[in-house]
């Protein structure tokens, strides 16, 4: 690869710059905008300098790539659900992990047979292929379980551990032999193995595991980049990789952290579903009932009360009920109740997802708190409704050490006076473990779609 | 100071700068940050543009690299669109009339 000029290699550390600053925005939602428009501005610096650099061919073709590609992205970010957010993520990663593999394999065509083969670059163009391949289609098949295309269950199946070690021990020797005798084959061996490695990596995780799994991704979908940097000593490419590398890695951690499962066992493709087994019988609350309740009664109770805490989680998302949501809000609101959302850090499908939604929804953010800011005010709170939302409910995870989940922070949400669940049907969370909450004296269940209740709710209380 | 040491002096101190960055976003913000740090991985693109642009002649290494721009700029447009989207959405409560 042939040296960057001063120019632009200056334009690359201002567009690296402007990258920093567009994350730093994210601090906070005012700044937010602007943060954006810094990444934007940074993308053109960079994007213009690259393009226009005297050296560069089929200029023409490459600019109508560029439309095509950026058309068909606009499209698709502009007629996206918010409820799809997942999905679409997943797809733009696995985006990131193709380019990566064929920016390796373009390099090594356009430098192989000028020269004796640079072990240094072999190594890099190896790295690159497998990273971003394993990202590829990792990205896909979390896009096809959150699409559901693919069952969301998880896929676990006898010697998987073994499998895979076998696969990555063969495209070290595959690299291997590609250093040495700099032969394409050996390059397409590596492709084949690392997009059956992402496949097999991502199959065993299930459909409540995905945040961790997309901040993953996401995660390696930066050092993808960081690779491509490597091959062809481009420093943007690096600096952009390992931010992003660090930035899906911190929110994996995080996510691991308030789902009680050790980022080892995410990253090396250990799902929950061993554990999920011994979990079911573990758990059974004998000899005491549920008590449930209907929409009149939960209308009356709502009515005059002075605080509600309203939890969403995914079943909010999946019956899209963010914007009826916002109308009871409204209503309560109306009668002088005091409205505040909780949110778990891995509610949904993915880190953030519910806050939104609510955002959608219209909903204003300073309603909206964290599980450190909100967990010490249900004790003062007159009424929770919890709407989707199940295990991170569930006190089993303070008070029961056999539970799997013991260890879990969770929404204190018993604490407050009265607590109304809206849920489709007894049926357990992911983990499979009974919510103990269902089972407290000041619970009630009501059953029903969460748009459905949310709206005959709005409606009850406007009639009173 | 060989130049893949270089590039892992950049990465191992561009890596610190991420940490103390995204410590600092606001979990609220958490999916628009996956999405704008998606859109600037897109930055591949640079990659693409080299292989693509390297030379005049046809073949393979012309049309990988194009297909690589391609899904690059899929990227880097839908990821900021759809930051700037969810952006947009987040409001403080507005003034009661």
């Amino acid at each position: 690869m042939q040296q960057l000029s001063d120019v632009t290699a200056l334009a690359y550390l201002l567009s690296a710059v402007l990258f920093i600053l567009g994350l730093n925005g994210l601090t906070s939602p005012v700044s937010a905008r602007r943060g954006n428009l810094f990444a934007i501005a940074g993308m053109a610096v960079a994007v213009a300098t690259t393009m226009f650099a005297p050296d560069m061919k089929n200029y023409g073709l490459i600019l109508l790539c560029v439309m095509v590609g950026g058309s068909i992205g606009i499209v698709i970010a502009m007629k996206i659900k918010m409820t799809a957010m997942p999905q679409l993520v997943a797809m733009l990663h696995s985006f990131v992990g193709l380019s990566a593999g064929l920016v390796a394999l373009g390099v090594y065509l356009t430098e192989s047979g000028s020269g004796p083969p640079d072990t240094a670059l072999m190594v890099e163009i190896i790295a690159g292929t497998i990273i971003g391949l394993i990202t590829f289609t990792g990205s896909l098949v979390a896009f096809g379980k959150l699409q559901g295309i693919l069952k969301p269950a998880p896929v676990v199946f006898g010697g998987q551990h073994v499998l895979n070690s076998l696969l990555a021990l063969s495209a070290v020797f595959a690299g291997y032999f590609f250093t040495v005798s700099d032969n394409l084959v050996f390059l397409l061996v590596i492709w084949a193995v690392s997009l059956a490695l992402g496949i097999l990596l991502i199959i065993p995780v299930g459909g409540a595991d995905m945040p961790v799994i997309i901040s993953m991704l996401n995660s390696y979908s930066g050092w993808a980049a960081a690779a491509t940097g490597f091959t062809l000593h481009n420093s943007l490419l690096i600096i952009t990789g390992s931010l992003v590398g660090f930035s899906g890695a911190i929110l994996s951690y995080i996510m691991c952290k308030v789902m009680h499962r050790s980022i080892f066992n995410v990253v090396f493709g250990v799902s929950s579903a061993s554990k999920t087994e011994g979990a079911v019988e573990a758990q059974t609350a004998e000899g005491k009932s549920v008590k449930t309740t209907v929409v009149e009664e939960v209308a009356f109770w709502l009515k005059d009360t002075g605080k509600v805490i309203i939890v969403p989680g995914y079943g909010m998302a999946v019956a899209q009920a963010q914007h009826a949501v916002k109308e009871l809000m409204n209503v309560l609101e109306a009668n002088g109740v005091t409205v505040k959302f909780a949110i778990h850090p891995v509610a949904g499908r993915m880190p953030g997802h519910m806050n939104v939604l609510l955002a959608e929804a219209d909903i204003p953010y300073d309603h909206v708190f964290e599980m450190e800011e909100i967990n010490p005010e249900f004790v003062t709170a007159d009424a929770v409704l919890v709407i989707g939302a199940n295990d991170v409910t569930n006190p089993a995870a303070r008070e029961d050490s056999s539970s799997p989940i013991y260890g879990m922070p969770i929404l204190d949400v018993e604490k407050a006076k009265q607590v109304f669940v809206i849920k489709r049907s007894m049926r357990p969370g992911y983990s499979g473990i009974e919510n103990l909450l269902y089972y407290r004296d000041n619970c009630s269940l009501l059953f029903g779609d969460a748009k459905d209740v949310c709206e005959s709710l709005k409606a009850q209380l406007k009639a009173m | 100071m060989s130049q893949p040491m270089v590039a892992i002096y950049i990465l191992v101190l561009a890596g610190f700068i991420g940490y103390w960055v995204v410590w600092g976003v606001t979990p609220s913000l958490h999916t628009p940050l996956i999405s704008l740090t998606n859109a600037i991985s897109g930055i591949i693109i640079i990659g693409a543009f080299l292989v693509a642009g390297a030379s005049a002649g046809t073949g393979w290494p012309l049309a990988v690299g194009l297909l690589a721009v391609t899904l690059a700029s899929v990227n880097i447009f839908g990821g900021f669109v759809v930051t700037q989207r969810m952006l947009a959405m987040f409001r403080k409560q507005k003034k009661r009339e």
